[in-house]
């Protein structure tokens, strides 16, 4: 091993910096899946009966589905059985407001740099905080409020406003849709709800931050975004898990459903736990995020930035059904040691004048394994279809792979498309012209894979473009070969 | 300032350096001459720490410092400055960027605070003066779609930004044309003083009718065969590189 590739390795190979656990005592469901925990979940968040049904459905839907077996992934086989699949922090009363909530839950969030009391909280951005199965709160809803935007958790959405819900969950991403959505259907407890009322410009971020904290525990969350006629709303989400030897499952869905002009704009801070240096633990990612412009001159936009868990498999897509709608997918994907993401975009064209944007930067380090996946697909409505898609790769030392897997499928002679693809090694030749600028081998590493995922990171909120930053130097530290 | 006393390295199991003996003091401005292959870009990587080459044998002190004992990056901040035959393009990494995280480390090194936005902007500005480059060119990224003269200007810009004590030109001359060879020739004139020392990599003389040499040193297969005054670079482009080797052949 050369000297670049043992610095290589030691970039890569930095702790987990959110592996603590926080002891909070938790109220969980027995481990194992059935009929009776789906009502046991039901009952314990006072569902109504139609959302009952709807989970049962799914639940017997997902009962006759396979596992998807073609992502470019291996793990052993996962016993859906041993796996608790509610969990919540014990709370003695109910936290009507911020001083009710347990310190000890409003400490774990502060110790991940999240501050959910009046004072000290991020200005400008807007948080759902949840842990485990449920949210523990969520700041400025008054705020948003005043502007008619609804924020809130799930759970507290279908309490309050049961149509919203009832109209839009399951529009975009069905049940039926695969086989971690309809488990997700069957068993979720909690995730946020957003809803910005016509013609309102949302002033805020608004955040979601996930945090995994019981052992044995899946986190099913759903999101769900309307955003109603020429709208705006930007939204971040990120989340960590404690350092733990077993695998955790982590099945989320994400819809967004936007109207005639309205924009949406999605960015992920995906920091699972990854797993230890050999593999050991990590979060299995498995999600499903999927938007529809489903009005005239719509706009999502979906940003990621993954750098943890152990597997990431998840495509967060477009459905241009209005015409000149325009769907957006910036990606940064690392994977280092053991870690292995499959992920992409699909742009389902169905629109007339409708334009797609794929911009994907994979960097691969250790002996993880790297594949982007993306699907271009014009209908034959969909006349002038634009589409520009452009997958870089970045190796890092020589036990990694990379893997492109674009999909493309044109059923209207008028769409054009464009794919970009690149793979590159992060060179000896680059650290050493930094190191003889008096750079260290660190800063070299961070200062190169900055300028390669640049075009992502710009896409970020500000505040969260240095956290992402700071975020993929940490996942390389110890990995430059 | 600079000291080679026998020094011997290889690539790949091929010496290349076979004993080289060098005497480099503040305010010099030497020039190493040589055909192709004769170890001249060697010299410049060893000097400045590139690991493929090992050394095998020999010393060098840098300031009293033992050199070969310290990384690259080491012996960048103490001083030492390569001006790159190939410049290396870092995309997405401007040329400010990159040399804001340079001097800042340097800076550190130093026991020096960090330079902030509005003095960093003040020096660059001096420094973009002195080897004629433009702003806009520092805003892109770093050498990628450069034109050759364009990364060899932004060598110079980068060396009077970080004002390194010795600064190896690694031929610096090579691919210029001659408009572009004067304004890199000016910015190093420019930045020559009597407590820094210039050791130009060269294979033609023109680059030394613009940068006036104090020694110029001829390098065969690995060895200083011979030395003399700026002379001997006129002597070597009137009589070829032939003259020396048979020079040699002959003793």
């Amino acid at each position: 091993m050369s000297k670049d590739n043992q610095v290589l390795e030691e970039f890569t190979s930095k702790e987990y910096e959110h592996g603590w656990t926080t002891n909070i005592e938790a109220d969980s469901a027995p481990k194992g899946l059935n009929e009776d925990i789906i009502r046991f979940i039901s009952a314990k968040k006072n569902e109504p009966e139609w959302l009952l049904e709807w989970r049962l459905k799914a639940y017997r839907h997902w009962t006759k589905m396979i596992e998807p077996k073609w992502p470019n992934v291996s793990y052993p086989p996962i016993n859906y059985q041993d796996c608790i699949y509610y969990s919540a922090p014990k709370q003695k009363i109910a936290p009507k407001n911020l001083e009710d909530v347990d310190p000890e839950l409003i400490k774990t969030f502060e110790k991940l740099g999240i501050s959910l009391t009046e004072q000290k909280r991020l200005t400008g951005v807007a948080v759902d905080a949840v842990i485990d199965s449920v949210s523990v709160a969520t700041t400025y809803k008054e705020t948003l409020a005043e502007l008619g935007i609804i924020f809130c958790s799930f759970g507290e959405a279908v309490q309050k406003h049961p149509d919203l819900i009832r109209k839009y969950m399951g529009s975009v991403v069905p049940y039926t849709d695969n086989y971690f959505a309809a488990l997700n259907a069957a068993v979720f407890t909690d995730g946020s709800f957003c809803y910005i009322p016509k013609g309102v410009r949302c002033p805020m971020e608004l955040s979601t931050y996930f945090r995994i904290n019981a052992a044995n525990t899946g986190q099913f969350e759903r999101t769900l975004i309307v955003a109603d006629e020429g709208s705006y709303v930007s939204y971040l989400e990120g989340c960590t898990a404690p350092m733990r030897d077993e695998n955790q499952l982590h099945a989320a869905v994400v819809e967004i459903y936007a109207m005639k002009d309205s924009q949406v704009k999605y960015s992920t801070v995906q920091n699972w736990y990854p797993g230890d240096k050999e593999g050991k633990g990590g979060i299995y990612n498995f999600v499903t995020k999927r938007g529809i412009c489903a009005g005239d001159g719509s706009k999502i936009s979906w940003t990621q930035v993954e750098t943890g868990s152990a597997i990431t498999w998840k495509y967060p897509s477009c459905i241009l059904k209005g015409d000149n709608s325009v769907g957006e997918f910036y990606s940064v994907a690392v994977t280092n040691n053991y870690q292995q993401a499959d992920t992409g975009t699909k742009m389902i064209h169905i629109g007339k004048n409708t334009k797609s944007r794929i911009v994907s930067k994979g960097i691969s380090a250790g002996r993880s394994q790297n594949s982007y996946r993306g699907q271009v697909h014009i209908m034959k409505r969909a006349a002038n279809a634009r589409n520009f898609s452009q997958c870089d790769s970045l190796l890092m030392g020589d036990k990694c792979g990379a893997h492109t897997f674009p999909y493309i499928d044109v059923e209207n002679n008028t769409a054009r498309i464009e794919h970009e693809a690149t793979t590159s090694k992060i060179g000896e030749d680059q650290i050493f012209y930094c190191l003889q600028r008096g750079i260290d081998e660190e800063s070299a590493v961070a200062l190169i894979v900055n300028g390669y995922a640049k075009e992502v990171l710009k896409q970020l909120p500000m505040e969260f473009a240095v956290e992402a930053q700071k975020l993929l130097a940490l996942t390389l530290e110890g990995s430059v070969g | 300032m600079l000291s080679i006393k026998n020094l011997q390295a290889k690539i790949d199991n091929k010496q290349i350096l076979n004993g080289i003996n060098l005497q480099v003091k503040a305010g010099e401005v030497h020039a190493i001459m040589g055909p192709n292959g004769s170890g001249k870009s060697t010299l410049a990587s060893v000097l400045a720490g590139r690991e493929e080459f090992e050394v095998l044998e020999g010393e060098v002190s840098f300031l009293g410092k033992d050199l070969l004992a310290m990384d690259p990056e080491e012996r960048a901040r103490e001083g030492v400055f390569l001006a790159f035959q190939y410049p290396v393009e870092i995309p997405g990494v401007s040329t400010v960027n990159f040399m804001k995280t340079a001097m800042n480390q340097i800076r550190q090194h130093r026991g020096q605070p960090a330079l902030d936005a509005v003095s960093f902007l003040q020096v660059m500005k001096e420094k973009m003066k002195l080897v004629d480059i433009d702003q806009s060119l520092l805003n892109r990224a770093l050498n990628e779609g450069f034109s050759g003269g364009e990364k060899k200007r932004n060598e110079i810009f980068q060396m009077a930004m970080l004002e390194p004590k010795l600064a190896i030109l690694d031929e610096t001359d090579s691919g210029l044309d001659i408009d572009a060879l004067k304004i890199v020739a000016n910015g190093v004139n420019k930045l020559r003083s009597k407590n820094n020392a210039v050791i130009l990599v060269t294979h033609y003389q023109r680059l030394l009718n613009y940068i006036i040499p104090d020694h110029v040193h001829v390098l065969y297969k690995g060895k200083i065969v011979k030395s003399g005054g700026k002379e001997l670079a006129l002597e070597l482009e009137a009589k070829g590189y032939d003259w020396v080797k048979d020079e040699v052949s002959v003793s």
